[in-house]
């Protein structure tokens, strides 16, 4: 499409009516967490959130008559995003990990008495199973 | 005088549009990055549902009908400057502008009560989000209404009309961005 047909293909579209319909999106979206139904909150809000940036990307910004190499950089910039959500969220959601266990606070690494401590290159060398046992070894021996 | 932007292209995009869409790219990443970590840590402490339930969803339901309406008025001014109206231009950049100020307004009275609630930024790991997040936000909605003020000061007198569109397009994003925000921070409760 070359840049002329591509304007005036924009020129076309009903700015008012699309504005309209992004308020109503907005009403759905502040209505829906009232029916007090989880599922219907989430789709009303996320769902709603989705259209609403859809139709704003297409129909105000006309990403839709813009070059591929434009719609290329921003998807790619989306792609980085959720590689830092796969590449963080399992550290940040699980409960607790190899060295640290999360309280109701944040992530906490609860103290360790002293005589369960292992040396610093003990714990480069040994796996996660290996520290336990070498642990409960101090601890049986430090009992009897 | 023209500037560069108006007369040279890169992969047959102008210059200056080619820049702000750039910007946009790296603002994903800085929108991205705080929204998808916003998202992770809520999912993994559902204990922040009660200091989230302390945000007043009316006041943030009512600016996102402000943005979504500054939005309408930036794309009727990139219509006026296409159609070579500068003068129509301005004043409906104008009035994005006004809405720009009523979004910073309800804004600033949203967090003077918050503050005073004793909700400040280090009241919990969501208040903290909350005012980052939406901090950034108004920051941009800030810079964006300075940019426009500017654009229509010669958009006014009919130069430089192709910097309506390219302040739009920001704006555009400005407001996309306030649309995750808004059931992120208001709505998931």
């Amino acid at each position: 499409m070359s840049a002329h047909a591509a304007h005036a293909q924009g020129h076309h579209r009903n700015y008012v009516k699309i504005w309209a319909m992004l308020v109503v999106l907005l009403v759905i979206s502040v209505l829906g967490p009232m029916t007090g139904i989880r599922v219907i909150m989430l789709i009303t809000a996320f769902g709603v959130a989705l259209v609403k940036a859809y139709l704003v990307a297409k129909n105000f910004m006309h990403l839709d008559l813009e070059k591929p190499i434009i719609h290329f950089a921003l998807g790619l910039a989306l792609v980085f995003m959720v590689l830092l959500y796969a590449g963080v969220a399992p550290d940040v959601q699980k409960s607790a990990g190899q060295n640290w266990k999360k309280d109701a606070g944040f992530h906490h690494l609860p103290p360790q008495p002293e005589h369960e401590m292992l040396h610093p290159e003990e714990l480069e060398t040994k796996t996660p199973a290996e520290r336990e046992a070498a642990r409960e070894q101090h601890r049986d021996a430090t009992a009897h | 005088m023209k500037t560069i932007a108006t007369t040279r292209s890169a992969m047959g995009i102008a210059t200056g549009k080619l820049a702000v869409w750039w910007v946009l790219v790296s603002e994903i990443v800085i929108f991205g990055g705080v929204l998808v970590s916003y998202i992770m840590h809520r999912l993994g402490h559902p204990e922040w549902a009660e200091q989230a339930a302390h945000t007043h969803m009316w006041l943030g339901a009512f600016n996102t009908f402000v943005l979504l309406t500054s939005s309408l008025s930036a794309v009727l001014a990139h219509q006026a400057a296409e159609q070579g109206n500068g003068r129509k231009a301005a004043n409906l950049l104008y009035l994005t502008c006004l809405g720009a100020l009523t979004f910073l307004g309800v804004k600033s009275f949203e967090w003077t009560n918050e503050i005073k609630e004793g909700f400040t930024i280090q009241a919990g790991g969501f208040w903290s989000y909350y005012y980052t997040a939406a901090g950034l936000h108004a920051f941009h909605v800030f810079a964006g209404a300075l940019v426009m003020l500017w654009v229509a000061s010669s958009a006014k007198k009919n130069e430089n009309l192709h910097r309506v569109e390219n302040v739009g397009i920001y704006w555009h994003f400005v407001d996309i961005v306030w649309i995750f925000l808004f059931p992120l921070l208001y709505i998931a409760k």
